[in-house]
């Protein structure tokens, strides 16, 4: 009797940890493997352990050090836009109007909307012959001809990044939008008695207050941009030449087009490994910060 | 009085207005565009509104392309994995939510962590094992792929809204006679039912989506929606008449779900976050 009683959570978390093993756990040994390998599918014959070599090559491969730089950027600039927006967008939510459910409602249907169709959307609205920005924007005077956005070198990059902060933004209002309401009245109105500016309640009591939510939600969309690269993939394909490539994208492409995939595996490898010093590098600089505030 | 008016006109509606436009205007152009003739789309002058408005391209999307078999596919692929994801999250994490155990910790915070791995470090594996069980562009493929991400997803989510349901439930079910089984299957897990279907439409949702394990592991019997409308890409011309309509077919479904779901999963998001 108590044995089985002991035993019952084991017996309800079995199947989720079994089948998480086996579809997750195992693939993800089965890559460190792979990363050993010379593993190329359409090349059977020439599969063999080649230990180091594929991470020697990534090394000394061109390719990754542009991507990885692009990885930097499109993190750093990604995230950045959307949580501006996200941040401006939670203070005006936060205000008590008659349409504001209406507001909220229609702001999520980007973050819903599959990144197929994101990709899709902004490319036909960047398209250098016919697209509406192009039309927009000479319109107001602003480009004298039509441009290509994502053909352009120096363009693409930032032309995906306002697509992204236009499927991501929704994510940082929700979220701030909920530590906003979070804070008590009574903290606002203390402050205001005591005489403080509207601009010193936002420093000394909202930005404060806010801190463990943008915390939270910055490291969750570092990780989730990183890691997503199908509407760089659907918009460029990672050209023009090679400046729309990130590391997820790089190691994607060697699969998917070249099928080589011992050298995907290893990308993947370095990019995890990256993710896991990012990562940590940001909790400790944050939880030391607080420390200091403290 | 009208100075104030007159501010918030300033501070908060025109500034919010522009932000909702923003969100909507892809899909407002997407629409305009999907009821213009494909001919008309790519001429010099430009039209905001058709000239000729027509529904051509919803018909061409499904003479010309094999939609309908698309949607099948997108639709069993989405529900099969709501049914797998759900059925193995709901008791785990209703033991999560009730039971300290040794190890809950760890086996939580790992399937947390699961969620933050990159895809391309499970698609080239997975990919090598589903060609080892001549698995390859099949429905199962798929939703044993989709699983790897829904699986601990759910399992949070619902533990979340477990942990709303209070434990004295739990003892005066089994004070009436439920054994600790049936005190879950037939008191808890009823009482969680909106939670568990808001979480089952989020993983529906998601299934429906994802391109890039359904590009790679699928493609040629098996064809969702994502992979169909971005086959419609080709390399030197863009069919953007059918992609259009085939955007707003394939969006409509899933803003709708959402719209039902939107607050319960919201708040079981943000309950985590705003405790932390």
């Amino acid at each position: 009797m108590n044995s089985k009683k002991l035993l019952f959570p084991y017996v309800l978390v079995t199947p989720a940890v079994i089948i998480t093993v086996l579809i997750v756990f195992i693939p993800i040994i089965e890559t460190s493997i792979m990363s050993l390998f010379n593993y190329v599918i359409w090349k059977p014959k020439d599969y063999k352990f080649i230990f180091l070599s594929n991470y020697i090559k990534v090394l000394k491969d061109p390719v990754f050090w542009i991507s990885l730089k692009n990885t930097a950027i499109w993190v750093t600039g990604t995230v950045s836009l959307q949580l501006i927006l996200g941040f401006v967008t939670a203070m005006l939510l936060n205000r008590d109007f008659w349409w504001r459910g209406i507001a909220r409602s229609l702001i999520l249907i980007p973050w819903v909307t599959p990144s197929v169709i994101t990709a899709l959307m902004w490319r036909w609205m960047y398209d250098g012959n016919s697209g509406v920005i192009n039309d927009l924007l000479v319109r107001v005077g602003i480009l004298k001809e039509y441009f290509p956005w994502l053909a352009n070198n120096s363009t693409a990059l930032g032309s995906v990044m306002v697509a992204l902060m236009w499927q991501g933004f929704p994510f940082f209002s929700i979220m701030i939008l909920a530590g906003l309401q979070a804070i008590p009245d009574s903290l606002y109105e203390a402050a205001e008695v005591d005489g403080a500016t509207p601009l010193q309640r936002f420093t000394m009591i909202t930005l404060p207050m806010l801190i463990p939510i943008l915390f939270t939600s910055i490291l969750l969309r570092i990780i989730w941009v990183a890691n997503s690269m199908d509407v760089i993939y659907v918009m460029t394909g990672g050209g023009p030449g090679y400046s729309t490539y990130t590391l997820p994208l790089y190691s994607f492409i060697k699969a998917y087009k070249f099928m080589d995939f011992g050298y995907a595996s290893t990308l993947a490898i370095f990019l995890t490994l990256f993710l896991v010093a990012v990562v940590a590098g940001y909790v400790v600089k944050v939880l030391k910060s607080q420390g200091s505030m403290e | 009085m009208r100075r104030r008016i007159v501010r918030g006109l300033f501070t908060l509606h025109i500034p919010l207005l522009v932000i909702v436009l923003f969100a909507l205007a892809p899909y407002i152009w997407m629409f305009i565009s999907s009821l213009t003739p494909e001919k008309d789309l790519y001429t010099k002058e430009f039209h905001y509104f058709p000239e000729h408005p027509t529904t051509e391209n919803y018909f061409r999307i499904f003479s010309k392309i094999n939609f309908t078999s698309n949607i099948k596919d997108s639709l069993i692929v989405a529900f099969s994995t709501m049914i797998l994801g759900l059925g193995i999250s709901v008791t785990a994490s209703y033991s999560f939510s009730r039971f300290r155990f040794f190890g809950r910790n760890f086996l939580l915070v790992q399937f947390l962590v699961i969620n933050m791995f990159p895809i391309v470090l499970l698609l080239i594996p997975l990919f090598v094992i589903m060609r080892f069980l001549h698995a390859l562009d099949t429905h199962f493929a798929l939703i044993i792929a989709y699983s790897t991400f829904t699986i601990p997803f759910s399992t949070w989510m619902m533990t979340g809204f477990f942990n709303a349901i209070p434990r004295e439930l739990d003892e005066s079910a089994q004070v009436d006679g439920c054994t600790r089984f049936t005190a879950m299957t037939r008191v808890i897990i009823p009482i969680a039912m909106p939670g568990i279907a808001a979480t089952g439409i989020y993983i529906f949702i998601t299934a429906w989506n994802e391109f890039l394990y359904a590009a790679i592991l699928t493609g040629t019997h098996v064809k969702t929606i994502p992979v169909a409308l971005q086959n419609l890409i080709g390399e030197y011309e863009i069919a953007w008449g059918l992609l259009t309509a085939g955007g707003v077919v394939s969006a409509i479904p899933v803003i709708i779900l959402f719209f039902f779901i939107q607050k319960r999963l919201i708040s079981g998001m943000t309950a985590g976050a705003v405790k932390a």
